[in-house]
Protein backbone atom coordinates (compact mmCIF):
# COMPACT_ATOMS: atom_id res chain seq x y z
CA UNK A 1 0.00 0.00 0.00
CA UNK A 2 2.84 2.35 0.65
CA UNK A 3 3.81 1.79 -2.70
CA UNK A 4 1.02 2.85 -3.97
CA UNK A 5 0.94 6.20 -1.84
CA UNK A 6 4.79 7.01 -2.77
CA UNK A 7 3.98 6.31 -6.53
CA UNK A 8 0.92 9.02 -6.21
CA UNK A 9 2.28 11.40 -3.77
CA UNK A 10 5.62 11.17 -5.89
CA UNK A 11 4.31 12.26 -8.81
CA UNK A 12 1.64 15.03 -7.67
CA UNK A 13 4.91 16.75 -6.42
CA UNK A 14 6.22 16.17 -10.02
CA UNK A 15 3.29 17.64 -11.95
CA UNK A 16 3.21 20.66 -9.84
CA UNK A 17 6.73 21.38 -10.32
CA UNK A 18 5.47 20.72 -14.41
CA UNK A 19 2.79 23.15 -13.87
CA UNK A 20 4.99 26.08 -12.53
CA UNK A 21 7.47 25.64 -15.56
CA UNK A 22 5.20 25.32 -18.44
CA UNK A 23 2.30 27.83 -17.03
CA UNK A 24 4.69 30.42 -14.63
CA UNK A 25 8.25 32.21 -16.01
CA UNK A 26 9.92 29.33 -13.41
CA UNK A 27 13.04 27.87 -14.51
CA UNK A 28 13.72 24.72 -13.68
CA UNK A 29 16.64 26.11 -11.34
CA UNK A 30 14.07 28.21 -9.74
CA UNK A 31 11.62 25.02 -9.13
CA UNK A 32 14.27 23.11 -7.02
CA UNK A 33 15.13 26.55 -4.85
CA UNK A 34 11.44 26.88 -4.17
CA UNK A 35 10.50 23.57 -3.65
CA UNK A 36 13.40 23.15 -0.78
CA UNK A 37 12.53 26.15 0.86
CA UNK A 38 9.07 25.12 0.16
CA UNK A 39 10.08 21.87 2.21
CA UNK A 40 11.65 23.42 5.23
CA UNK A 41 8.26 25.86 5.60
CA UNK A 42 6.28 23.02 5.60
CA UNK A 43 7.91 20.78 8.01
CA UNK A 44 8.45 23.84 10.58
CA UNK A 45 4.40 24.28 10.18
CA UNK A 46 4.76 20.00 10.92
CA UNK A 47 2.64 19.09 8.15
CA UNK A 48 5.18 17.33 6.26
CA UNK A 49 6.57 14.87 9.00
CA UNK A 50 2.99 13.26 8.97
CA UNK A 51 3.04 13.27 5.41
CA UNK A 52 6.61 11.16 5.15
CA UNK A 53 5.35 8.19 7.55
CA UNK A 54 2.02 8.15 4.95
CA UNK A 55 3.86 8.38 1.71
CA UNK A 56 7.20 7.19 2.62
CA UNK A 57 9.57 7.69 0.02
CA UNK A 58 7.09 9.63 -1.87
CA UNK A 59 7.39 12.50 0.14
CA UNK A 60 11.43 12.54 1.04
CA UNK A 61 12.68 11.64 -2.51
CA UNK A 62 11.46 14.70 -4.05
CA UNK A 63 13.27 18.01 -3.19
CA UNK A 64 10.69 18.75 -0.73
CA UNK A 65 11.96 16.31 1.55
CA UNK A 66 15.45 17.88 1.10
CA UNK A 67 13.95 20.71 2.60
CA UNK A 68 12.05 18.79 5.60
CA UNK A 69 15.23 17.11 6.07
CA UNK A 70 17.40 20.61 6.82
CA UNK A 71 14.19 21.71 8.78
CA UNK A 72 14.38 18.60 10.66
CA UNK A 73 18.00 18.51 11.55
CA UNK A 74 18.01 21.98 12.53
CA UNK A 75 15.17 21.03 15.46
CA UNK A 76 17.20 18.44 17.08
CA UNK A 77 20.61 20.26 16.83
CA UNK A 78 19.14 22.98 18.69
CA UNK A 79 17.02 20.22 21.36
CA UNK A 80 20.95 19.70 21.83
CA UNK A 81 23.12 22.58 21.86
CA UNK A 82 20.82 25.50 21.72
CA UNK A 83 21.19 28.07 19.35
CA UNK A 84 24.20 26.76 17.75
CA UNK A 85 22.31 23.71 16.71
CA UNK A 86 20.42 26.79 13.85
CA UNK A 87 23.63 26.78 12.09
CA UNK A 88 24.93 22.97 12.35
CA UNK A 89 21.85 21.28 12.23
CA UNK A 90 20.88 21.54 8.54
CA UNK A 91 24.31 21.02 7.14
CA UNK A 92 24.64 17.81 9.08
CA UNK A 93 21.51 16.26 8.26
CA UNK A 94 21.73 16.69 4.56
CA UNK A 95 25.82 15.93 4.27
CA UNK A 96 25.08 12.58 3.10
CA UNK A 97 23.01 13.63 0.24
CA UNK A 98 25.27 16.98 -1.10
CA UNK A 99 28.56 14.93 -0.42
CA UNK A 100 27.24 12.38 -2.70
CA UNK A 101 26.28 14.13 -5.20
CA UNK A 102 29.52 16.13 -5.05
CA UNK A 103 31.67 13.15 -4.92
CA UNK A 104 29.82 11.51 -7.77
CA UNK A 105 29.53 14.79 -9.81
CA UNK A 106 33.99 15.01 -10.01
CA UNK A 107 34.10 10.74 -10.39
CA UNK A 108 31.75 11.44 -13.80
CA UNK A 109 33.70 14.23 -14.68
CA UNK A 110 36.73 11.92 -14.37
CA UNK A 111 35.37 9.00 -15.95
CA UNK A 112 33.56 10.21 -18.93
CA UNK A 113 33.46 12.57 -21.53
CA UNK A 114 30.87 15.36 -22.58
CA UNK A 115 28.08 13.99 -25.21
CA UNK A 116 26.08 15.15 -27.89
CA UNK A 117 22.96 16.68 -26.05
CA UNK A 118 20.72 15.09 -28.93
CA UNK B 1 -7.65 39.89 -48.59
CA UNK B 2 -8.61 41.92 -45.32
CA UNK B 3 -7.16 41.12 -42.20
CA UNK B 4 -9.28 42.05 -39.25
CA UNK B 5 -7.59 41.43 -35.35
CA UNK B 6 -9.90 38.92 -34.49
CA UNK B 7 -9.28 36.98 -37.92
CA UNK B 8 -5.39 37.03 -37.88
CA UNK B 9 -6.13 35.60 -34.17
CA UNK B 10 -7.86 32.61 -35.50
CA UNK B 11 -5.22 32.22 -38.19
CA UNK B 12 -2.79 32.50 -35.02
CA UNK B 13 -4.51 29.68 -33.08
CA UNK B 14 -4.15 27.89 -35.96
CA UNK B 15 -1.09 27.81 -36.72
CA UNK B 16 0.30 27.35 -33.27
CA UNK B 17 1.20 23.20 -32.20
CA UNK B 18 -1.36 22.48 -29.81
CA UNK B 19 -1.15 22.40 -26.09
CA UNK B 20 1.50 20.14 -24.71
CA UNK B 21 0.66 20.55 -20.93
CA UNK B 22 -1.88 17.50 -20.33
CA UNK B 23 0.90 15.63 -22.16
CA UNK B 24 3.87 16.93 -20.22
CA UNK B 25 2.02 16.95 -16.97
CA UNK B 26 1.18 13.09 -17.54
CA UNK B 27 4.75 11.98 -18.43
CA UNK B 28 6.13 14.70 -15.18
CA UNK B 29 3.46 12.37 -13.32
CA UNK B 30 4.56 8.88 -14.24
CA UNK B 31 8.42 9.11 -14.44
CA UNK B 32 8.36 11.10 -11.20
CA UNK B 33 5.94 8.95 -9.49
CA UNK B 34 8.09 5.71 -10.67
CA UNK B 35 11.25 7.33 -9.20
CA UNK B 36 9.93 7.36 -6.03
CA UNK B 37 8.25 4.22 -6.35
CA UNK B 38 11.89 3.01 -7.16
CA UNK B 39 12.76 4.83 -3.60
CA UNK B 40 9.74 3.36 -2.00
CA UNK B 41 11.49 0.08 -2.70
CA UNK B 42 14.90 1.04 -2.01
CA UNK B 43 13.78 2.02 1.71
CA UNK B 44 11.67 -1.09 2.36
CA UNK B 45 15.01 -3.35 1.68
CA UNK B 46 17.33 -1.06 3.50
CA UNK B 47 14.53 -1.37 6.18
CA UNK B 48 14.93 -4.90 5.61
CA UNK B 49 18.68 -5.30 6.19
CA UNK B 50 18.41 -3.31 9.80
CA UNK B 51 18.95 -0.10 8.64
CA UNK B 52 16.96 2.24 11.42
CA UNK B 53 14.40 4.76 9.50
CA UNK B 54 16.44 8.13 9.06
CA UNK B 55 19.47 5.90 8.23
CA UNK B 56 17.41 4.07 5.29
CA UNK B 57 16.02 6.83 4.22
CA UNK B 58 19.60 8.53 3.28
CA UNK B 59 20.71 5.26 2.02
CA UNK B 60 18.06 5.55 -0.28
CA UNK B 61 18.79 9.02 -1.10
CA UNK B 62 22.63 8.26 -1.94
CA UNK B 63 21.73 4.95 -3.69
CA UNK B 64 19.50 7.23 -6.12
CA UNK B 65 22.41 10.37 -6.46
CA UNK B 66 24.76 7.28 -7.32
CA UNK B 67 21.95 5.77 -10.14
CA UNK B 68 21.70 9.48 -11.03
CA UNK B 69 25.16 9.99 -11.98
CA UNK B 70 25.39 6.69 -14.01
CA UNK B 71 22.40 8.14 -15.98
CA UNK B 72 23.54 11.18 -16.60
CA UNK B 73 27.42 10.28 -17.47
CA UNK B 74 25.59 7.62 -19.93
CA UNK B 75 23.58 10.18 -21.30
CA UNK B 76 20.10 8.87 -20.60
CA UNK B 77 18.96 10.64 -17.96
CA UNK B 78 19.05 13.94 -20.33
CA UNK B 79 17.37 11.58 -22.89
CA UNK B 80 14.48 10.50 -19.95
CA UNK B 81 14.33 14.36 -19.05
CA UNK B 82 13.33 15.80 -22.88
CA UNK B 83 9.97 14.04 -21.78
CA UNK B 84 9.04 13.61 -18.60
CA UNK B 85 10.39 17.63 -17.53
CA UNK B 86 9.57 18.02 -13.58
CA UNK B 87 9.47 14.33 -13.02
CA UNK B 88 12.97 13.84 -13.70
CA UNK B 89 14.23 17.22 -12.05
CA UNK B 90 11.94 17.74 -8.82
CA UNK B 91 13.34 14.22 -7.49
CA UNK B 92 16.79 13.96 -5.60
CA UNK B 93 18.25 12.46 -9.00
CA UNK B 94 17.14 15.66 -10.67
CA UNK B 95 19.52 17.44 -8.34
CA UNK B 96 22.02 14.97 -8.87
CA UNK B 97 21.84 15.18 -12.37
CA UNK B 98 22.07 19.42 -11.51
CA UNK B 99 25.22 18.58 -10.12
CA UNK B 100 27.01 16.39 -12.54
CA UNK B 101 26.25 17.08 -15.68
CA UNK B 102 27.64 20.43 -15.12
CA UNK B 103 31.08 18.56 -13.95
CA UNK B 104 31.48 16.79 -17.31
CA UNK B 105 30.21 19.42 -19.28
CA UNK B 106 32.99 22.04 -17.50
CA UNK B 107 35.76 18.93 -17.98
CA UNK B 108 37.56 20.98 -20.52
CA UNK B 109 37.74 24.03 -18.40
CA UNK B 110 40.47 21.99 -15.90
CA UNK B 111 38.95 20.47 -12.55
CA UNK B 112 39.36 23.55 -10.11
CA UNK B 113 37.68 26.25 -12.40
CA UNK B 114 35.66 23.98 -14.57
CA UNK B 115 34.42 20.95 -12.64
CA UNK B 116 34.88 22.52 -8.83
CA UNK B 117 32.98 25.37 -9.90
CA UNK B 118 30.65 24.65 -12.49
CA UNK B 119 28.66 21.83 -10.66
CA UNK B 120 27.13 24.49 -7.84
CA UNK B 121 25.64 26.34 -10.81
CA UNK B 122 22.44 24.94 -9.49
CA UNK B 123 23.44 23.55 -6.48
CA UNK B 124 24.35 26.15 -5.06
CA UNK B 125 21.52 28.09 -5.13
CA UNK B 126 19.60 25.07 -3.99
CA UNK B 127 21.80 24.90 -1.15
CA UNK B 128 22.41 28.40 -0.01
CA UNK B 129 18.66 29.43 0.16
CA UNK B 130 17.77 25.90 1.61
CA UNK B 131 20.37 26.56 4.47
CA UNK B 132 19.30 30.18 4.68
CA UNK B 133 15.29 29.07 5.39
CA UNK B 134 16.64 26.14 7.69
CA UNK B 135 18.71 28.69 9.83
CA UNK B 136 15.84 31.69 10.20
CA UNK B 137 13.60 28.64 11.35
CA UNK B 138 16.47 26.98 13.68
CA UNK B 139 16.42 30.55 15.33
CA UNK B 140 12.83 30.76 15.69
CA UNK B 141 12.06 27.55 16.64
CA UNK B 142 14.81 28.18 19.18
CA UNK B 143 12.97 31.37 20.93
CA UNK B 144 9.46 29.60 20.16
CA UNK B 145 11.16 26.18 22.37
CA UNK B 146 10.31 27.45 25.70
CA UNK B 147 6.62 28.02 24.86
CA UNK B 148 6.24 24.64 22.87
Amino acid sequence: MSYLWAFLVGGALCVIGQLLIDLTAFTPARVLVSYVVAGVVLSALGLWGPLVEFAGAGATVPLVGFGHLLAAGVVDAVDKMGLLGALCGGFAAAAAGVTASLVCGVLAAFFSRSKDQN
Amino acid sequence: MKLTIKRYDEMVRRASPPSKLAADCAWAFCVGGGICLLGEALRKAYLAAGFVLSDASTMTSVTLIALSAVATASGWYQKLAAKAGAGTLVPITGFANAVVSPAIEAKCEGYVPGVGAKMFLIAGPVIVYGLLASTAWGALYWFLRPWL
